[in-house]
């Protein structure tokens, strides 16, 4: 199967959700075509609301939505929502309203533009505001499902997307739930990846296969809530642990993961992320490669943790 | 509510449960709990189309306080209207209570939780699309504070208002001129504060928010207009109905003392 992205993914589905519930109302600030909210647009004009670029405002429109029994997706680029992070922290969360944020263009994934387009911190801010869930699909298909889950789930989501065409990992028999999906079970070392790291985890399996070593893969789609025991298995199995993500070292997922090995099973954990930096214009790959989020990186640090054993 | 009482001696007993209720709370907001109660009664008792027993009957009218510190007066309103059993009023901010410092919409009769200021006008105006979308006739009301028209999202909710011609939305300011620091019109002015409203696309009209007659004539009056949402520039006295607190910005955020209370509770009755 061709790459996708899963913003493009994102379209789609929504169209689709649109076409089974009428109560589905999709809303956009001014970024329609890049966030690929147009398409819904284009079948349901009268269920599609833009705001224009006003991030706050988005928020509490799609709060007087939710209230009065609709069920806003909103998106924009991840790094402006943050703009609003009060009024979702004090409308949206605070009241449990069930208002489902899916943003694009996370993580590096808007290169060229440079820092200020870049959000590599949304996962934690996310993550800390009690109610919220934090999902990061890491491929179209499962992008697809988690778009109809969130429909049927009550309450607030933050759904993480990006612009790159990505691998396609997983097929129709895919089936979703808050746990972790376990893509390789191996022994020697557990690698949790979420979002787009999950493909470059895959790559670094191979690299590590090809050394003998054989590693577990874990897809952490859902952030918060965490599946405790799904990590904590791992960790057992494994006793040495590396997390990857398009994100922040601090506060996402390697941060989650951290939490709770330190009280539950603790083990030797590295983090694989942006050093608590800013990022800067380049093209996508290159910037993955500058910040060291690729396979090689992992295995290196695979080979390291597991001598410390 | 006494069958007997006018919404004037209404307003009075409203008044004498905000200071009550921040004095035995040792805390909140009375001064602009005062100025915007009679725009409340007016509201509550005149115009608002809802039926208390039935808090979440679909065809009600909204009301949304955006200007949350207005909790005290707002929920003296709901236990005056029944939402609420008026014994409440006693736990007012104390832990374990219903009655939140800033509404709750936990509470039967508050549509959104509401005390960060600016955000009111723009939940209100997504009820108010919501409603063109469902072909539904309600209304909806949003009481904001003139403090709180500093926010920048007052303005996009402004604008987005009258772009999609959200005649079923009705913004009423308490112009009490204060916020918590000064004047508004020494921190940052605001006039001309009905032109702004106007030149944002909206149908503006100023009255004076302590007197029920105008208010009750003004929201008839513009209820029927369509093509634009509405708003009424209601100017009010910070501390209304108490001599030593009227027009005063010393109560914003503090309490009256026990005999502070006692004087003040005398002059209303």
């Amino acid at each position: 199967m061709e790459n996708q992205s899963t913003r493009d993914a994102y379209g789609d589905a929504l169209v689709r959700l649109g076409e089974e519930n009428n109560n589905i109302v999709a809303m956009d600030a001014d970024l329609s075509v890049s966030t690929q909210t147009y398409k819904f647009f284009k079948k349901f004009p009268d269920r599609f609301v833009n705001v224009g670029c006003a991030e706050q405002n988005l928020i509490g429109i799609a709060a007087g939505l939710a209230i009065s029994g609709k069920i806003p997706y909103i998106s924009t680029y991840a790094i402006f929502l943050s703009r609003a992070w009060e009024q979702i922290r004090n409308t949206v969360a605070y009241d449990s309203l069930n208002i489902k944020m899916a943003v694009s263009h996370s993580g590096f994934t808007n290169g060229n533009d440079g820092a200020s387009h870049q959000a590599l911190e949304d996962i934690a801010i996310m993550r800390v505001i009690p109610h919220m869930r934090v999902i990061v699909p890491a491929d179209a298909i499962e992008t697809k499902f988690v778009v109809q889950q969130e429909s049927t789930q009550k309450g607030p989501s933050y759904i993480r997307l990006n612009r790159e065409k990505t691998p396609i990992i997983f097929d129709d028999s895919y089936c979703i739930n808050d746990k972790v999906i376990t893509l390789h079970d191996g022994s020697d070392i557990a690698i949790f990846a979420t979002g787009t790291m999950v493909h470059i985890a895959l790559e670094a399996y191979d690299l590590l296969k090809a050394d003998s070593i054989d590693s577990t893969i874990i897809n952490v789609h859902t952030i918060k809530p965490l599946d405790i025991k799904g990590v904590v298995h791992a960790a057992k199995n494994c006793g040495a642990v590396i997390s990857i993500e398009e994100h922040s070292i601090i506060g996402g997922l390697g941060s989650a993961i951290s939490e709770v090995l330190t009280s539950e099973y603790p083990v030797f954990h590295n983090k694989i992320g942006v050093n608590d930096t800013f990022g800067e214009s380049g093209d996508y790959r290159s910037l993955l490669k500058k910040h060291k989020l690729d396979p090689q990186n992992i295995s290196r640090n695979a080979k390291e943790l597991i001598k410390k054993k | 509510m006494e069958f007997s009482d006018t919404l004037e001696d209404l307003a009075k007993k409203v008044r004498i449960d905000i200071l009550k209720m921040t004095s035995k709370a040792g805390s909140g907001h009375p001064g602009g709990s005062l100025s915007c109660v009679d725009i409340l009664v007016t509201v509550y008792f005149k115009i608002l189309n809802h039926k208390p027993n039935i808090p979440d009957w679909e065809d009600r009218d909204r009301f949304i306080l955006s200007k949350g510190h207005a909790a005290p007066a707002l929920y003296s309103i709901l236990a005056k209207c029944g939402y609420i059993s008026e014994r409440e009023l006693n736990g007012f901010r104390n832990l374990g209570s219903i009655l939140q410092g800033h509404p709750d919409r936990k509470l039967p009769g508050v549509e959104v939780s509401t005390g960060s200021l600016g955000q009111g006008l723009s939940i209100a105006a997504g009820v108010a699309l919501s409603a063109k979308m469902n072909r539904k006739n309600y209304y909806t009301y949003v009481l904001i504070g003139d403090g709180e028209c500093d926010e920048g999202q007052i303005w996009e909710a402004a604008m987005f208002a009258s772009h999609n011609k959200l005649d079923n939305l009705i913004a009423i300011v308490d112009r009490n001129k204060f916020q918590i620091d000064d004047l508004t019109e020494n921190v940052v002015a605001l006039e001309p504060f009905s032109k702004k409203w106007e030149s944002f696309g909206w149908h503006a009209c100023e009255i004076d928010g302590n007197n029920i007659h105008e208010l009750v004539n003004i929201f008839r009056q513009i209820k029927p207009l369509t093509g634009k949402p509405k708003v009424i520039i209601a100017h009010t006295l910070k501390g209304k109905g108490i001599s030593f607190m009227e027009g005063s910005n010393e109560y914003h955020g503090k309490c009256l003392t026990n005999e502070e209370c006692i004087r003040a509770c005398k002059e209303l009755s």
